[in-house]
């Protein structure tokens, strides 16, 4: 009878046979994407000058959704062009009127919200979960947050005047379409500036919707200007000489050379790159909180985060019971069309990106290291790769050095506090951080330790417009939200100037 | 003839806390006192003041910014009590004509260092803050030193405009490693002797003589550092400087004032000088009782 | 620091309801909210604790708990106070539906051991089959962690063959770590089902904390082996809600316990609204309460 009982199976959970969800998608029929909106310069949608016009492809499916416009150099010359027009009257404006445009545009966003937030799944291939719960909230938290500021710059900076910079390029990723958008917009807005604004190429959809509702707010002409396109519609716009400072969002590699390219034109300049986030979970942590929190840090986006806790930091001695939960916990994720509304995760971005995904992931297979992915079934069309977690990696692993910008968690474990500082600070980027511990004094001693422009204790990828964001290191320089994202879009005379 | 031979000064360079002079044995005559033979430094001694420097910066970062103002006060009452001194190598190195114009300056070195002690233990409460998050949750920023700043004086003045540049770099958190007026490097390199018996740990400022054109680029380049900030005032170098700074994508700033507006003490107390080389870390924390 | 040597891991409260939120987004249709409804309704167990109780009130909701509506499945218990256990005993002979009492001087629980357990002998005297007693929370929050274990125990033991569930109580437990180890101690000392309520004391039933006690049931079953089940109890009256837990069940613990062995819903009211919006699935009209019985 012991013998039956020692040789019984360790017991197992089972998942889906006794209860499955039926599709639950998110209408889309009532969403107008809009064929060939244009470039929308001074105001107004325009073809661009050299006809040239491409397809922004829905990677869940690898369909196109809508032509979009191909700038050229004259293209992003008009919306320079437009936007030093617009300048002197928007930021003559009482800051009180720049206040009332941005809280119309907020509330404008919150009436689109759904629609927005479908666009963005069909487009970015997030699920609409995410989209509607987190992007979208967010993008019109944004601007309402910085339409307080606009009437108190005084207040934000004392002691000082401040002026806008005048012209600003504005050049953002792909992952948080709109959100970017935003982060971006509201404050350069905020404190007077008039902006050309280039999303990227494959997810430019919300940002030209956005430009609807900025004429629906009446917001004066030029005053937002959007170029879209391919890389070298961005390249022209940070080079452009009538541009008074630049601000990106992208991989630490390009932003590389736009600091080249504008050094010694004196432009403002501020960049935010890439990440390889450590996540630390300690012995004493909530282990299922903290589950959650490695997920989340993780496979949120599909991992399509800067910020993502993509490096897994588990002190030894609770390890393997630790990558036990994770794995159970990640066997849940459920992957598919980002339009249901029980999807967990997403398609990958574009074809490209999965590329790079899956290359890191052969690296890392090639030099020993062991890659779990949990048993899921993936659609057959579009860019898809399941939710990964990579172990027996060391340090000198490109898996747990480069940023893979998709759902794959590399893991590696300390001994001690000391060693997870040591372990966390060895990278390049310093954009964020996660620690998990029990113990208060043990957090606020690393989190003042890890290089990182952002720590979550106890909680990971958790953002507001009025929390700073931004990195250190090779993660860039300034920050997003709240009074410090201000000061990067404002100057003073006798300031520090840019080089 | 008087009765008395006075006994002249090797300048050498300050670096880690020590004097060592250049590695390369290379010494040059500054175009303001062609009659002194300083330190000509080369790219090695650069390095090597990096080294020092980032073993220094942990433990200056993480020290109290009650004690970093106490320190900072330290060099006030250092300078002030070689008051004489340095503005007599004022005019020795060719900087000032006449001593009385040379000691205004030191004084207005003196009152910069002053104003600077007693900001260290106020950055968090000016530049951190509190978030009004949305949901359970504390958020608050605080701000922390970026690392190794690289600092190129202007030409003129040569003790005031250096220490107006290293100071604001200096009351965070960060190390510094600075390239002196290389036309007039004299104050400069005493202010190494100022440092080294006022409580400025080793490391934590190296002062280098030497032809910027040489070390600019090496400055720029060193992976190991974190941000620049020139006052040399040309633009050519500096666009250069921060073209190959781009590689670590360092903090970059320069520098406009002419030589006479550092005089102007509203021109150099600046909490905005302070801000490109510290960094904001936002830090969460759910917030709940059950 | 072990007070008891009933470890638990440390829980965090906003990553726990931060992950109920989430889960309470799933959106649940046709075939999957038919399926669901119906297993809330097995689920049940049909519930009475008032002091108004009478043996005619018992005996029609025990008609009720046999086949609430046409084509309904029956439901998984009634609960009643001990005295009134003969009455649904006899109401429900011969069907799969099963009886339950409350013991143990419900809801307080303050009463001498020896009398809690004359309680509960009674109780299984007259033909109970499933017990819900209430932990000594006196105990528990005065760090009398073994007393605690031993009562469950002690009760376990009085139960016989019938099942036990043992009322945490949660409301006035309050933090998320002693629900934690109090399901721990539960567990530990014989325990069937770990359940939230006694509906006297408010909150009752929340998700976090059901959420919370199937992470501990889950953890439990991987060490040991041994299933035990979660009631939620009180407060939850909407079908809606009722699939929310059920989802909870379903992505946490999986298959082994969206059975009515494994998973019970304590509740009086919430049938009534489980039955209108499967009629409503099943005729494709949205219903009307009075078209089912209120008992």
């Amino acid at each position: 009878m012991t013998d039956a009982t020692d040789r019984s199976p360790a017991p197992r959970l089972s998942f889906g046979g006794a209860w499955s969800y039926d599709p639950a998608p998110e209408a889309s029929d009532w969403v107008d994407r809009r064929d060939r909106r244009g470039l929308f310069i001074a105001g107004a949608f325009t073809a661009p000058a050299g006809g040239v016009w491409f397809d922004s492809l829905n990677p869940a499916t690898g369909a196109p959704l809508a032509a979009v416009a191909q700038a050229d150099a004259s293209d992003v010359d008009r919306a320079v062009a437009a936007a030093r027009a617009a300048a002197p009257g928007w930021r003559a404006l009482p800051g009180e009127h720049r206040a009332r445009y941005l809280f119309r545009i907020a509330r404008l966003l919150q009436e689109r919200a759904r629609e927005l937030a479908i666009l963005e799944s069909l487009d970015g291939g997030k699920p609409i979960r995410e989209s509607r719960d987190v992007d979208l909230p967010l993008v019109a938290a944004h601007f309402f947050h910085h339409a307080g500021w606009a009437d108190k710059l005084e207040l934000a900076f004392p002691g000082r005047a401040v002026e806008p910079y005048g012209v600003v390029g504005q050049v953002i990723p792909w992952n948080f379409p709109l959100l970017m958008a935003a982060w971006k917009l509201a404050p350069a807005l905020c404190c007077g500036n008039t902006v050309v604004l280039k999303p990227a190429e494959t997810s430019s959809l919300t940002a030209l919707a956005l430009c609807e509702i900025l004429q629906q707010a009446e917001l004066p002409p030029g005053v937002v200007n959007v170029v879209t396109g391919d890389g070298r519609v961005g390249a022209a716009l940070v080079r452009h000489p009538d541009v008074d400072k630049v601000a990106f969002t992208g991989s630490t590699e390009v932003g590389k050379e736009i600091q080249r390219a504008v050094a010694g034109t004196g432009k403002g300049l501020t960049l935010e790159l890439g990440g390889k986030a450590a996540h630390l979970v300690f012995e004493d942590a909530a282990l299922d909180s903290a589950v959650e929190g490695v997920v989340r840090g993780i496979f949120f986006n599909q991992g399509h985060v800067c910020c993502a806790g993509s490096r897994l930091l588990l002190q030894e001695s609770i390890a393997e019971p630790f990558l036990a939960a994770l794995r159970r916990r990640v066997e849940r994720i459920r992957v598919g069309d980002p339009l249901d509304k029980n999807t967990d995760m997403g398609a990958i971005h574009s074809a490209a990106q999965l590329a790079r995904i899956e290359e890191l992931v052969a690296d890392a297979r090639a030099h020993g290291a062991e890659v779990w992915q949990p048993d899921c079934a993936l659609p057959g069309d579009g860019n898809w790769f399941p939710p990964t977690v990579v172990t027996r990696l060391g340090h000198v692993d490109r898996l747990m050095r480069e940023e893979v910008f998709g759902p794959v968690l590399a893991v590696a474990t300390f001994r001690h506090p000391d060693e997870a500082v040591d372990k966390a600070n060895d990278t390049a980027y310093g954009l964020s951080a996660g620690i998990w511990t029990d113990k208060g004094s043990r957090i606020l001693d690393l989190a003042g330790r890890i290089r990182a422009g952002v720590v979550w204790n106890n909680t990971f990828n958790r953002f507001d417009p009025g929390a700073a964001f931004g990195g250190m290191r090779e993660s860039g320089f300034g920050r997003e939200g709240g009074r410090a994202g201000l000061s990067a879009y404002v100057r003073s005379a006798g300031g520090l100037a840019a080089p | 003839m008087s009765g008395r031979i006075d006994v002249s000064k090797t300048y050498k360079l300050y670096v880690g806390g020590a004097f060592p002079r250049s590695e390369s044995g290379r010494t040059y005559t500054p175009a303001g006192a062609p009659g002194v033979n300083v330190c000509r430094a080369s790219r090695k001694d650069l390095r090597d003041a990096v080294v020092a420097a980032r073993g220094a910066f942990g433990g200056w970062a993480r020290r109290d910014a009650y004690n970093r103002g106490q320190i900072l006060y330290r060099l006030a009452e250092m300078l002030e009590t070689r008051k004489a001194a340095l503005a007599a190598e004022l005019v020795a190195g060719g900087s000032v004509a006449d001593h009385a114009e040379a000691l205004r300056e030191v004084e207005a070195t003196v009152d910069l260092c002053v104003w600077h002690a007693g900001l260290a233990d106020k950055l968090n409460p000016l530049l951190g803050s509190q978030t009004d998050a949305s949901g359970p949750f504390f958020v608050f920023s605080t701000v922390e030193p970026t690392g190794v700043i690289g600092v190129v004086a202007p030409e003129r003045p040569a003790l005031l405009g250096l220490c107006a540049l290293l100071l604001p770099v200096l009351v965070s958190g960060n190390v510094a490693i600075a390239l002196c007026s290389e036309s007039s490097p004299l104050a400069g390199l005493a202010l190494g002797e100022v440092c080294a018996s006022s409580d400025v740990p080793a490391g934590v400022v190296a002062l280098l003589s030497g032809h910027r054109a040489e070390l600019l680029a090496e400055l720029a380049k060193h992976r190991a550092i974190d941000g620049l900030l020139l006052a040399a005032g040309d633009a050519a170098a500096d666009a250069e400087a921060a073209r190959l700074a781009a590689d670590s994508v360092k903090r970059v700033r320069r520098c406009t004032l002419s030589a006479a507006g550092y005089a102007e003490p509203a021109a150099v107390r600046r909490l905005d000088w302070v801000e490109p080389f510290v960094e904001v870390k936002t830090l969460w924390h759910p917030v709940s009782a059950r | 620091m072990s007070r008891s040597g009933f470890d638990v891991p440390p829980v965090d409260a906003v990553a726990l309801e931060t992950r109920a939120a989430e889960l309470a987004t799933r959106s649940i249709k046709r075939d999957a909210k038919r399926r669901g409804l119906e297993l809330v309704i097995a689920m049940t167990d049909l519930t009475t604790l008032e002091g108004q109780d009478t043996p005619g009130k018992v005996r029609a909701m025990c008609r009720k708990a046999r086949q609430p509506f046409a084509a309904a499945p029956p439901v998984a218990a009634v609960c009643v106070y001990p005295d009134l256990v003969a009455e649904a005993v006899g109401a429900l002979r011969g069907t799969r539906v099963a009886v339950a009492a409350v013991a143990t001087h419900f809801p307080s629980g303050r009463a001498p051991r020896a009398l809690r357990l004359a309680d509960v002998r009674h109780a299984v005297g007259e033909g109970a089959t499933e017990i819900d007693m209430v932990i000594d929370r006196g105990a528990f929050l005065a760090g009398r962690d073994g007393e605690v274990f031993d009562d469950i125990r002690a009760v376990k033991e009085a139960c016989g063959a019938a099942h036990l569930k043992v009322i945490l109580e949660t409301g006035e437990l309050r933090t998320y770590d002693n629900v934690r180890r109090a399901c721990r101690i539960a567990m530990l000392a014989g325990a069937d089902f770990v359940k939230t309520s006694t509906g006297k004391v408010a909150p009752a039933a929340t998700r976090p904390v059901v959420l919370l006690m199937l992470e501990a049931v889950r953890d439990f079953y991987l060490e040991t082996g041994r299933r035990v089940g979660v009631k939620a109890a009180g407060g939850i009256r909407e079908a809606k809600d009722a699939l929310r837990y059920l989802v909870l069940v379903n992505e946490t613990c999986g298959d082994g316990w969206l059975t009515p062995d494994a998973f019970r819903f304590g509740a009086s009211s919430l049938l009534d609204d489980v039955l209108m919006q499967w009629r409503r699935l099943a005729t494709g009209t949205y219903q009307r309460p009075e078209d089912f019985s209120r008992d």
